[in-house]
Order: C-alpha cells, then sequence, then structure tokens
C-alpha cells in the first residue's frame, strides 16, 4: 500500500515557488477581516520530487492501454494516438479564453465548424452540436431536444419514451432527468427489440424511443425500418445511442436509416483518452427538423469567417454546459477523423467487427454465448457453464484475467443475460494480442474445471487483492483524516 | 492505416478461424438497403506531419492568453501552472485507463480520487466531496436536485449575482423535473438581502450563493446564511473560488448545506472553456443524496489498506432512472491535474496565489479608477481577484480598441461596464501597460 501525500508532508517544505511580491498590499487593506479564512486549508507540504514520485508511484498501480488489451464492452478501449496529446498542448489551443474577441479565435472556431460537420456526415444527420461533455450529458441534450421539438408542436401529452431492457443505466436515468415516464421494452429471443410488444405499447402519449445500435449484445437492430415506421406513425422521435458507433462507420449513417437524434462519444469511437473516467465529449447529431432546437452556441460560416452563433436562441433547448464544450476534446478527435480519413474510418468498424467475432469464434467452445450469430464490434458470452459446474462467477474469471495481465470485460451487464461478458477487443488490437486473451480466457476455462478455488482467490498478483466494496460503503470513508 | 494492427493477410487467417470468407458476411444482419453504398465525404486522409501542419496553421489563426495580455475571467481564469502537473497528467497510466470499476488494477486513479476529495474538503471545510462534475454551473444543478432529494421542496432561489451562463445550464437540468426557479434581486453588485428576507418561505428548498458573485465581489455569506436557514429545511448551496478559499473564509464557517464551484483554475489550461470541472462537497448525513462518483477507503482481503468506487447504489448503472443523477462519468484527468497542482502549491504556495491575485487585482482598480471617467461599478462591494468598472465610453469600444494593442480587456457586463480578472501571473508591468492603454483609449 502506498502512503497518501498528506502522509508525506512536512512543514515547511515547498513545491512551488512563485515570483516575490511586486505589490504588497496587506490583506487587511483589501478584504474587510470578516471575509478572511481562520486557520489554514492543510494541504500537503511537500517539494516536487516527493510529488513525482507519489504520483509516479500511484501510476504503477494503475491497468491502461498501453500495458494492456482492455476489452471492456462498450466502453472502446482503443489505442489513443500520441499525435493528439501532443498537438492539443499548443499554447494558442491551451490557453485560450472563452470570451477572446471572435477574431481571435479564427482557428479554433474553424476546427469546430469542419468537425461538426464531418460528425454530420459520418452519421448521416443534417446539423451536429459539439456542446455536450459526455455521453450521458448528449443523451440528456438529445432527449431535451425531444422534447423542445414536442413543446413546440404543442405535444404536451407525449410524456413516455421507451427503452430496451438491454440499454445502459443512463438512457432510464436521463429520461427521468428530463420529465419523462420510461417505459421498458423487453428484447425477443433474437437479442433484439419485441416488435410486437413494441406496437402494443407505443401510443398518442410516445414521444420517443431510445435504442442502442448495434445494442449492448453487440447485435444489429435489424428492424429499424419497422420501428422507426411505428414511432413516426405517432410523431415519436427514435433517439440512437451512439456508445456502439465503432461498429458502423463508413457502413451505416444512421441518419439516414430512420434515426432522428444521435450522440457521439468521442471518447470511445474517436479514440479521446478516457482519462480514468473523463473528461470526453459528447456531441449530439438531429435530422433537419430538429436543427431549431439544437443548444446555442453554433458554429457558423459567412464570408466574414467563423462565428459563435446565437441566431436560434428563441427555439434553443438551452445550454448544457458552460461555454462551448470540452474544447480540448474536441480537438484530439478532429485529428483522428482527419488522420483515417473516409477509407480509414470504414477499415476501424471492418476491423473492430472482424476481432470481436475472431475472438467468439475461438472462445464459444469455451463460454456460454446465448447469441451465437456473427456479432458486430462486440458479443456477450458469460460464466453460466462455469457457474453451474463449478460454481465458478464471472467476478472470478474477471478477477483472474487481472492475475493474467489484461483488463477484465464489462462483466455482469447487459442485465439480460445472467453472469454476462461483455467483450470489445477494438480494431487497434493485433492478431497476436487477440490470440493472447483468447489462450488466457480458455486457460482460465480449464482452470475453473482443475482449480475452482484459485479463481475464488484471484487476483493474487495484482496491487492489491480482491478488495472489499461492501466494507467500503458500511465504513464509509471518504477523506483522510489530516493529523497535523 | 494508421492505428489499424491487422493486415490483410491477418484478416484472411482470422477469417479462415471464424469460417467466413469476405468481411460482409459478418454484417449479414444489416439489411442490404441501409448499407452505404459509397465512400464517406470526407477529407483525403493525412499523415502525421500534414495534420501538424494543419493544426499549426490553425493554431496560428488564434491569439491565446499568452501572446496577448490578457484581463479575462468570468469562471475561466489564467494561472500559473507548474511544469510537473502536466508530467503527471500525461503519463498514460493515468490518461488511458477507464473509470476504476474493476480496483484492484485501477489503484493509482482511485487513491488520487480519494486524496483530491480530501483536498476538496480541507478547501471547502465540509466532511465529504465526490469525485467531480462537469462543470460548476452543472455542480450547482446538481445541488439543486440534492436539495429536492432532502425535503421535496421545488422551489429554488437563484442570485442575481450568479454567472448568467451558469443559470442557462441550472434551467435546463431543473426544468424537467418541476423546479421552480426564482431570483433574488441584486443591490450593488451583490445579493440584496432584504429583498431575499422577503422572499423566504417554507416553499423554498435551497438556495444559491455564489461568492466571489459572477461580478468578483464578495457576499455577505454570513448573513445571507441566516436568512436561509431561518427556514428550518431549506439548504444554502454555495459557489465559490478554490483558489479564493485559501484566503476567505470556508463555506462551512458560513454554515453552507452543499458547497460546489468550478475546478479550473486549479492546475488546469483554459483550453476556450472545456475541460472545466465542477467540484461538489456536503455534509456526511447527505453522502447518500449526492449525484456523482465517490471514492472510498477499505481493505483487500488480506487486510491491507485498498480504495473502492463506494455508494454505488446511489448511480444510473444500479439504480437506472432511480438514480441520483444521469452522470456516468467525472472529469477525472482534471482532478488529477488538480490534486497534483494543489500537492505542489501546498498549504502556504496557494495562499501566496490567492493573496498576489488579490493584491493585484486591486491596484488595477486603483489605477484604473484615477483614470477620468472610470470609477468602481460597485465602490461599496468588496472583490477577490476579478472586479467591474464604469467606463465613459462602451464597453465593446473598448474592447475592440485595446485588440490590436494585444490586450483582451475584459468581458462586458453593461453597455458601460467591464468586468476584469487579474492573477497572481500578471507582471506590474503587464498590468501598468494595460493602465496606460485604457488612459489612450477612453480618451480620445
Amino acid at each position: 500500500m502506498s502512503k497518501t501525500i498528506f502522509e508525506h508532508s512536512s512543514a515547511g517544505r515547498k513545491g512551488v515557488t512563485l515570483p516575490a511580491r511586486e505589490i504588497d498590499t496587506p490583506l487587511e487593506q483589501l478584504i474587510p477581516a470578516r471575509y478572511h479564512r481562520k486557520g489554514t486549508a492543510r494541504l500537503p507540504e511537500v517539494s516536487e520530487l516527493d510529488v513525482m514520485r507519489h504520483y509516479i508511484e500511484l501510476s504503477h498501480k494503475n491497468h491502461f492501454i498501453e500495458k494492456g488489451l482492455y476489452p471492456l464492452g462498450s466502453c472502446t478501449m482503443k489505442y489513443n494516438p500520441k499525435v493528439h496529446e501532443a498537438l492539443v498542448r499548443h499554447t494558442c489551443f491551451a490557453n485560450l479564453h472563452p470570451y477572446q474577441h471572435e477574431s481571435t479565435l479564427q482557428g479554433a472556431l474553424e476546427l469546430m465548424y469542419e468537425l461538426q460537420e464531418d460528425l454530420a456526415e459520418i452519421s448521416g444527420m443534417a446539423q451536429v452540436t459539439l456542446q455536450p461533455v459526455a455521453g450521458a450529458q448528449g443523451e440528456f441534450t438529445g432527449i431535451k431536444i425531444i422534447d423542445a421539438y414536442h413543446k413546440a408542436k404543442g405535444n404536451a401529452h407525449k410524456t413516455k419514451i421507451i427503452i430496451p431492457d438491454s440499454a445502459h443505466g443512463t438512457n432510464p436515468a436521463t429520461c427521468h432527468l428530463v420529465g419523462f415516464d420510461v417505459i421498458e421494452l423487453k428484447s425477443d429471443a433474437n437479442g433484439r427489440c419485441d416488435l410486437a410488444r413494441l406496437r402494443e405499447i407505443v401510443d398518442e402519449n410516445t414521444a420517443g424511443f431510445m435504442l442502442t445500435n448495434p445494442n449492448t449484445l453487440g447485435l444489429f437492430e435489424t428492424q429499424i425500418e419497422e420501428i422507426a415506421e411505428i414511432m413516426h406513425s405517432v410523431d415519436a422521435l427514435i433517439y440512437m445511442d451512439g456508445a456502439n458507433l465503432n461498429a458502423l462507420l463508413g457502413i451505416v449513417q444512421p441518419g439516414k436509416i430512420g434515426f432522428d437524434v444521435i450522440h457521439f462519444n468521442l471518447h470511445k469511437t474517436f479514440s479521446t483518452p478516457h482519462g480514468g473516467g473523463g473528461p470526453g465529449a459528447g456531441p449530439v447529431g438531429v435530422v433537419e427538423k430538429l436543427i431549431p432546437y439544437l443548444p446555442v452556441p453554433m458554429v457558423s460560416k459567412d464570408e466574414q469567417g467563423y462565428h459563435l452563433d446565437y441566431g436560434h436562441e428563441a427555439t434553443s433547448m438551452g445550454k448544457v454546459h458552460t461555454f462551448y464544450g470540452n474544447f480540448a476534446v474536441l480537438v484530439r478527435a478532429y485529428i483522428y477523423i482527419k488522420m483515417l480519413g473516409a477509407k480509414g474510418l470504414r477499415r476501424v468498424s471492418e476491423n473492430a467487427i472482424i476481432n470481436a467475432n475472431y475472438l467468439m469464434a475461438r472462445l464459444k467452445d469455451y463460454y456460454h454465448i446465448e447469441h451465437l450469430e456473427p456479432c458486430m464490434h462486440e458479443f456477450v458470452a458469460d460464466s453460466s457453464w462455469q457457474k453451474k459446474e463449478y460454481g465458478v462467477s464471472t467476478l472470478d474469471i474477471a478477477k483472474r484475467l487481472l492475475d493474467k495481465g489484461f483488463h477484465a470485460p464489462t462483466v455482469y451487464f447487459p442485465l439480460i443475460i445472467p453472469e454476462a461478458m461483455m467483450i470489445e477487443p477494438t480494431e487497434t488490437e493485433s492478431l497476436e494480442s487477440l490470440n493472447a486473451f483468447a489462450d488466457a480466457m480458455i486457460e482460465i476455462a480449464q482452470e475453473s474445471k482443475a482449480n475452482p478455488e484459485l479463481l475464488h482467490e484471484a487476483p493474487l498478483t495484482t496491487p492489491v487483492r480482491r478488495v472489499d466494496d461492501v466494507r467500503a460503503v458500511k465504513v464509509l470513508d471518504p477523506i483522510f483524516k489530516i493529523e497535523t | 492505416m494508421p492505428y489499424i494492427s491487422n493486415t490483410d493477410r491477418d484478416r484472411q487467417e482470422m477469417f479462415a478461424t471464424i469460417g467466413i470468407s469476405k468481411f460482409e458476411e459478418l454484417i449479414r444482419a444489416i439489411p442490404e438497403k441501409f448499407r452505404l453504398k459509397s465512400e464517406l465525404k470526407l477529407d483525403p486522409a493525412m499523415s502525421e506531419l500534414e495534420i501538424t501542419h494543419k493544426i499549426k496553421s490553425q493554431t496560428c489563426q488564434n491569439l491565446c492568453a499568452q501572446s496577448a495580455n490578457s484581463f479575462l475571467g468570468a469562471g475561466v481564469y489564467d494561472h500559473f501552472i507548474p511544469a510537473a502537473v502536466d508530467s503527471i497528467v500525461s503519463r498514460p497510466e493515468f490518461f488511458t485507463a477507464y473509470t476504476p470499476y474493476q480496483a484492484e488494477v485501477s489503484q493509482g486513479t482511485l487513491q488520487f480520487i480519494y486524496e483530491y476529495q480530501t483536498m476538496i474538503c480541507e478547501l471547502t471545510g465540509m466532511e465529504i466531496a465526490n469525485a467531480s462534475m462537469y462543470d460548476a454551473a452543472s455542480a450547482i444543478a446538481e445541488a439543486i436536485l440534492m436539495a429536492v432529494r432532502k425535503n421535496k421542496l421545488l422551489k429554488a432561489i437563484l442570485p442575481a449575482t450568479l454567472h448568467p451562463e451558469y443559470v442557462e445550464v441550472i434551467r435546463s437540468y431543473t426544468e424537467g423535473v418541476g423546479i421552480e426557479l426564482l431570483t433574488a434581486p441584486a443591490q450593488d453588485g451583490v445579493m440584496d438581502k432584504a429583498a431575499l428576507k422577503a422572499m423566504m418561505d417554507e416553499s423554498i428548498g435551497s438556495v444559491v450563493l455564489q461568492s466571489p458573485n459572477y461580478f468578483g465581489n464578495i457576499e455577505d455569506a454570513e448573513e445571507i446564511s441566516e436568512i436561509v436557514h431561518s427556514q428550518a429545511k431549506c439548504l444554502l448551496i454555495a459557489c465559490v473560488d478554490p483558489i479564493s478559499l485559501a484566503i476567505l473564509q470556508t463555506p462551512a464557517d458560513y454554515k453552507a448545506d452543499i458547497v460546489v464551484g468550478e475546478g479550473q483554475a486549479l492546475g488546469n489550461s483554459m483550453y476556450m472553456g472545456g475541460p472545466l470541472f465542477g467540484f461538489f462537497a456536503t455534509k456526511l448525513d447527505m453522502a447518500r443524496l449526492m449525484p456523482g462518483r465517490i471514492v472510498g477507503g477499505t481493505l483487500d482481503k488480506e487486510g491491507k489498506r485498498a480504495y473502492a468506487l463506494t455508494l454505488q447504489a446511489r448511480e444510473q448503472h444500479i439504480r437506472r432512472e432511480k438514480a441520483t443523477s444521469n452522470i456516468c462519468s467525472n472529469q477525472s484527468l482534471c482532478t488529477l491535474a488538480a490534486t497534483v497542482y494543489m500537492s505542489l502549491m501546498g498549504r502556504e504556495g496557494l495562499k501566496e496565489v490567492s493573496t498576489q491575485s488579490a493584491q493585484k487585482a486591486h491596484y488595477l482598480a486603483d489605477e484604473l479608477c484615477k483614470i477620468d471617467g472610470i470609477k468602481a461599478a460597485y465602490p461599496s462591494a468588496s472583490f477577490f481577484k476579478e472586479f467591474v468598472i464604469s467606463t465613459p465610453i462602451s464597453a465593446d469600444m473598448i474592447i475592440e480598441k485595446m485588440l490590436p494593442r494585444g490586450i483582451y480587456a475584459g468581458v462586458k457586463v453593461g453597455e458601460n461596464q467591464l468586468m476584469i480578472a487579474v492573477t497572481e501571473k500578471k507582471r506590474k508591468a503587464e498590468i501598468d501597460e494595460f493602465v496606460h492603454a485604457m488612459k489612450e483609449v477612453c480618451h480620445v
């Protein structure tokens, strides 16, 4: 275990020297004493080397993409090119202030404008906002747009949004936040939306439908045409959760096959780093009729140059983030698209799909797979065989994978598959790396039989052993108790 | 192709294992008519060298705060960032890692978040902090939603002195669940306490206070807190500048119930306003009502100290539509920058940053007010590092005229009102240059 940074503290030690005071009016003369802080914020007192050693020591305890395969389903943990990092740090990106005069932001606005255009083309949508800063915020923006559309049409009775039971938890949470009631739609035996059931639950009060495509089972929703027909017949809109867009680049344009709104996860499909949980970006694309409801500002272009455009403020759903979105994330996605081009992006999706199918083919004799048909960029296996025969759970298998140098798949999701392991290798993994992962999974299947105890004990070689997260809840300890 | 490992030969080998002869067999579930028949219309692919040139030409069309003499603030500030911050943040161990769901191989991320939460509590005086929200605006919105979970009261009061963009975001986040937003008026650049008092009744669920407020002025938080807490159920939500907390009273001192703020100033570059991060802290007895990720200390199966995400039963991946928020991420890497920044600065360093910012801002305000026609817009208010002046010519005209001199004069907050921010980074010579230019610009 590592000490906390607070335990490295030694009174009087400094990590930074600031310039001497050029102006030194006593604070008491500037701000009345009653507003002054009583006592000192007990931040650590450490040298720069102390700080470097400490955080580098912590960094060694993380799994990360450059260390090994990261097969988290629906997370698209592809390699993040280093040129993104080098270029985004340019001083004339990093040091731009959002309220600078528009004339001094032309390069940045050009980049945003082109990214809006490129994402619109990739998705087949009419227009894209770059403002949302996360997938969940993209969902929120998209559902607010649907809400604004219905309100503008006087459709106050439209209070329901339908969501399949295989959806990410953010979908129902988002709809609730916007004020819609959530109606859950069961999946059919083929892992797709149950169309007959959908027909039963859709009525005049339906505002929209949220669909992840490919869905979280890694399957393309083949009945999208019928779904669109059903929804559009009652003027309900179809939202595509773009979490799994990595399967569709250059293959399908969602805006051309019936979807009205889509969000992109730039930190998944467009290879901006996940950052240990953020920041990401969740731009939203819409069809023509929804453009008036996009957040403000958009970036527009005329003879004079690029503009932060508030022109449609009166009809806009408003704002979801201060200023214009996660610009530093947008720069990285822009570079990615420019470097891959149309052929490259198509190749990304092809190889993502091939890699997933290859892994499925190698694992299908060792793990139960509910839907044994060609998958898109990910598939869901489960440990029901291991559980039944040897008492080995998905959690055990996930932890054993950590011992073997791999990250675990997304586990226990989607909720409709018991003991689920959702596996997404991404296109950046080579055949050799896929083989190494498949070999490890097969070895674990064999260990399940030969030595289940070993799996219950796993992980054995990680920086800490299996972590007691029940205790983390029972004995809540959210901050370090600083002594001095 | 860049970043795609497998060659056509590899693909053939994989096809054999899969049992197909060509790629199209894998996408047969996609109806033929839905498949794109032609290539996407995008620019031809560029090499690393070519994109480097393109980005360079774009950056050349920007004039950044480094090459200009900038006095812009309004929520995003140009404070000094020690080089060691980026040295840590740019380690792939941190920036290419995923959310720390697999705790055993994520202790690095989990521990720095635990340290971050501790530092936020130290700054604010609160008892528990989450792993961060998107920005201050969404953090305030989430705080209002949390207050509703606590007291079921659907009215919230926002001050007229709150950042106008925050108000927009808060409206987006709260209107759907039926929260009514009321505005408490301002008087002399701060909240009008008498008016607030008159607005208070038992239906008010929360009151937001921003201090220093949008205009840079320090609010009389103690008295406002008393007014707010005259209603037993009403919660006080304080939005604060973390840099100011090294020298200004903590929200805990004035009994705030939820504390939020914009964290960008702590070691994160401005990047045209994104990413930002919102910190979020409260009291322990409201832990289970909080939005967002929280890291907690615990033990591993050998009894060794370890960290894990905790209280996850509040979150969307468990509770779905009943979750406390739809948020699924945090601004993790931004909080790492903040944690490293606060470690490097330490208790004395942050005080120095805060003190020098205040000293330089007050020096500039004094010098500007010596110019004929310029005066403090809110002479009775105290400010920290940002202030508003009334100007003899329009704020727009000042901003335009200062531009060719390489000076970003400030943010327009009224026809003849300019808001000016100063950090410790500004040298006296730059401040004097600004004063000199203002003299010329205002009197031609």
